[in-house]
């Protein structure tokens, strides 16, 4: 049965044929053949994904082996790939956003040289490369390799436009960032080889070998992995990297934010979730730390007046929304808003790259306006993303924000109470963005408004699949109350949660909500949530530009509540201060003054000693005969 | 006779010996010198043979008295050849510099 599954490897290794073919080949080959190549291969793994899926949906899961990565004494640890349910809807989101972005690159990126063009796609294919490993690796340090692999993808990318000194630095930033976080990460493995002496998921989740990890090893485990979480993931106190990287080319943002990279951390813990669920203090902890990331970003994103950061915002945003749901034991919704927030928020960027595109590269919304009649497709397909993340029924963010709330209710009321308020905000910022950039009339440059016009059909295109995803994509998920048996999903993905339900059935059982108490909690949050869209709309759609500096509250949510300024004064600033320190006073004066008195000493005394040596025989013999008369007198008087 | 005697009259002769290298520049001079330091030397050597044969032990032994002496003789003999070496030597270097004067021969240095 395991033949089935056995041309999984081709998954990951296509998209890196891809890139050796295009890195190699930069300098020779055209835009269009690299293009080509560049999503041909990332589609041949969607189609190899698509058939594992099947596969797994029919019940063949498999952990395949390879070889032996690492051999040493009693610790193996193997390069095999697992594929189960939760790895190959995985790699389903992945290859099938990542296709669509590849091809929407394809036209986004045409006016880069062909050389640069070929590296982009080079990287773009990694950059899946790494994604796919990391979700298919089999144990930790196969997702570590991935885990890195993201991250240096996404410090090429992030610094694409390296001739840009702002954009290497916010580079440099996502890379720095992303290294604090795979440190926790790494010990974390350290303590479970030092503890279980394995690291392959399969092994640590048995119950022989969670039975030897004390509660402290869990909850320490788990912690400094989602540390490494908190890097990957943008949340406090890691998020700051991800704002920034909208330096990168906007379908580098769409792949970051939607298909891969952030979603990694989740992806991590909801593969970890027995560990997890067995370390309570680490699940609040995370519940916390996903809300405050989520409450913070999105009153972040009120006042952005950037396209693309207010879709960098909204996306930690929502990642901490995932966190939360993490935190209270929803995994399946989670998992559930990772795979719908890749439909809307890839979506979303692909269309802010549309409209940047017909801006001839303005990104300042308050410059934008009136676009609806001019860009049909794009403002369509865009509306539809709005919705979705707003959390409007129908559409897919509905139903997967409305799992994590629900499971947030059952937790801790108050945890539900402000993720509503954060759903209210996310609707605002989105319909304010929306209504700047649609509606109301132009406020840019008559060269631009003459420029407008809509995207070709390459870019148009993944728009209108994704935004058909955005809105069906989350009746995979129709909670209970609606229709039995309609949360798909959660049937599907049963098997990897299987421990961690048995294990909180067994210890401590949450009642069910009652339908008529879902029903009020639904109601109450898409009220708020159409209550600020409404508003927003209302508020936004006669924007008009205004000189005036904002004040107050609002200065302070403009300059994202100086929290790179405070980073930069407590963390950097101190420490540039003690490597001067160390420069000046240690390096300079403690350790180059010994090298360098050494040979100065040195030099000194061979140079007066020279005298010494005046060829006179007779001073020679002088000498000779003052050091015999000085023995003498050692010798005979003392 | 007193052994201290013998003593002062060969530390007269090192001192006048080394006096001699010291001052003089003229090389046979000088030459002369190191040989007189040897010759105090050995005199000390057979002086002191002579005072320790005064004791009863080494009376009894059959090369009674006779080992200091034999042993100056063979330094003279060494000395001798010692001294043909350095004659030779200084007579090249006259016949290269015109000159016996040892601080004319400091061309080593540099």
């Amino acid at each position: 049965m395991s033949n089935v599954l056995q041309i999984a490897w081709l998954i990951p290794i296509l998209p890196l044929i891809g890139f050796i073919i295009n890195g190699a080949g930069r300098n020779n080959l055209s835009k269009g053949v690299s293009g080509f190549i560049g999503s041909a291969v990332v589609f041949a793994s969607f189609l190899l994904s698509i058939y594992v899926f099947i596969q797994v949906k029919n019940g063949h899961t498999d952990v395949l082996h390879y070889f032996n990565f690492i051999n040493i004494e009693s610790l193996k640890i193997a390069f095999d790939f697992k594929l189960d349910q939760l790895s190959s809807l995985f790699l389903l989101i992945i290859t099938g956003v990542g296709f669509l972005i590849h091809v929407y690159s394809t036209s986004y990126m045409h006016e880069e040289p062909a050389k640069d063009f070929a590296k982009y796609f080079a990287f773009l294919n990694l950059f899946v490369f790494s994604m796919l490993l990391l979700v298919m690796g089999a144990n930790y340090v196969i997702m570590f390799i991935g885990w890195e692999g993201v991250g240096l993808c996404s410090y090429l990318l992030i610094g694409y436009w390296f001739r840009n000194n702002d954009y290497t630095i916010a580079a440099k930033k996502a890379f720095i960032m992303n290294r604090i976080g795979d440190l926790g990460f790494l010990l974390a493995v350290f303590w479970l080889i030092a503890k279980v002496g394995t690291v392959s998921f399969d092994e640590v989740f048995s119950t022989v070998n969670l039975a030897k990890l004390t509660l402290t090893d869990k909850t320490g485990i788990t912690l400094l992995l989602f540390i490494g979480a908190t890097g990957k993931s943008a949340q406090i106190p890691l998020y700051t990297w991800l704002p920034d990287a909208m330096a990168g080319p906007t379908p580098v943002s769409a792949l970051i934010h939607a298909a891969t990279m952030v979603t990694a951390g989740i992806y991590m813990i909801a593969r970890s979730n027995i560990l997890y669920t067995m370390a309570p203090l680490t699940q609040g902890v995370i519940a916390i730390v996903g809300l405050a990331t989520a409450v913070l970003a999105a009153t972040i994103a009120l006042k952005q007046n950037d396209i693309k950061k207010v879709l960098a915002y909204s996306t930690v945003s929502q990642l901490g929304i995932m966190f939360l749901g993490l935190g209270v034991g929803a995994y399946t919704g989670a998992v559930f808003h990772v795979m719908t927030h890749a439909f809307f928020k890839a979506l979303l960027f692909l269309g802010a790259g549309s409209v940047i595109h017909a801006m001839s590269g303005e990104q300042d919304m308050r410059n934008m306006g009136g676009l609806k009649k001019h860009m049909n497709i794009t403002h369509l397909t865009f509306l539809l993303g709005c919705l979705a993340i707003a959390g409007m029924p129908p559409f897919s963010g509905f139903f997967s924000k409305d799992e994590i709330l629900a499971a947030a209710y059952a937790n801790n009321p108050l945890l539900w109470g402000i993720g509503v308020i954060t759903a209210m905000m996310t609707a605002f910022y989105m319909f304010r963005l929306y209504a700047m950039t649609f509606l109301g009339k132009f406020r840019g440059t008559h060269d631009q408004e003459h420029h407008l016009h809509e995207s070709p059909f390459a870019m148009t295109f993944p728009l209108i699949i994704l935004a058909l995803l955005a809105v069906i994509g989350g009746w995979v998920g129709i909670p209970e109350v609606f229709m039995h048996g309609g949360h798909k999903l959660e049937a599907f993905l049963e098997p990897v949660f299987a421990n961690t339900n048995e294990y909180v059935n067994a210890h401590h059982p949450h009642e069910h909500l009652s339908p008529s108490k879902e029903y009020i909690l639904m109601g109450v949050s898409v009220a708020g949530a159409l209550i600020a869209l409404l508003y927003a709309w209302n508020k936004f759609s006669k924007y008009e530009k205004t000189e005036l500096p904002s004040t107050g509250f609002a200065k302070l949510l403009e300059n994202k509540w100086y929290v790179d300024e405070i980073y930069q004064s407590i963390i950097i600033q101190p420490l540039r201060s003690l490597s001067v320190f160390f420069n000046n006073v240690i390096e300079k004066k403690g350790i180059d003054g010994f090298v360098n008195g050494t040979g100065k000493a040195v030099n000194y005394g061979s140079r007066q000693l020279r005298w010494l040596q005046s060829g006179q025989v007779g001073a020679y013999v002088l000498l000779m005969v003052i050091g015999i008369l000085v023995l003498f007198i050692i010798q005979l008087f003392l | 006779m007193d052994i201290k005697a013998y003593i002062v009259l060969a530390l007269t002769l090192f001192t006048i010996g080394i006096i001699g290298v010291l001052v003089r520049r003229n090389a046979i001079i000088i030459f002369m010198c190191v040989e007189l330091m040897l010759n105090a030397v050995n005199l000390l050597l057979v002086a002191f043979s002579k005072m320790h044969a005064v004791s009863a032990a080494v009376k009894a032994s059959p090369t009674y008295a006779s080992d200091a002496q034999i042993f100056v003789f063979f330094i003279m003999i060494v000395a001798a050849a010692e001294v043909s070496v350095g004659l030779a030597i200084i007579v090249m270097l006259y016949r290269n510099t015109h000159s016996v004067d040892v601080n004319f021969l400091n061309r080593l240095k540099n």
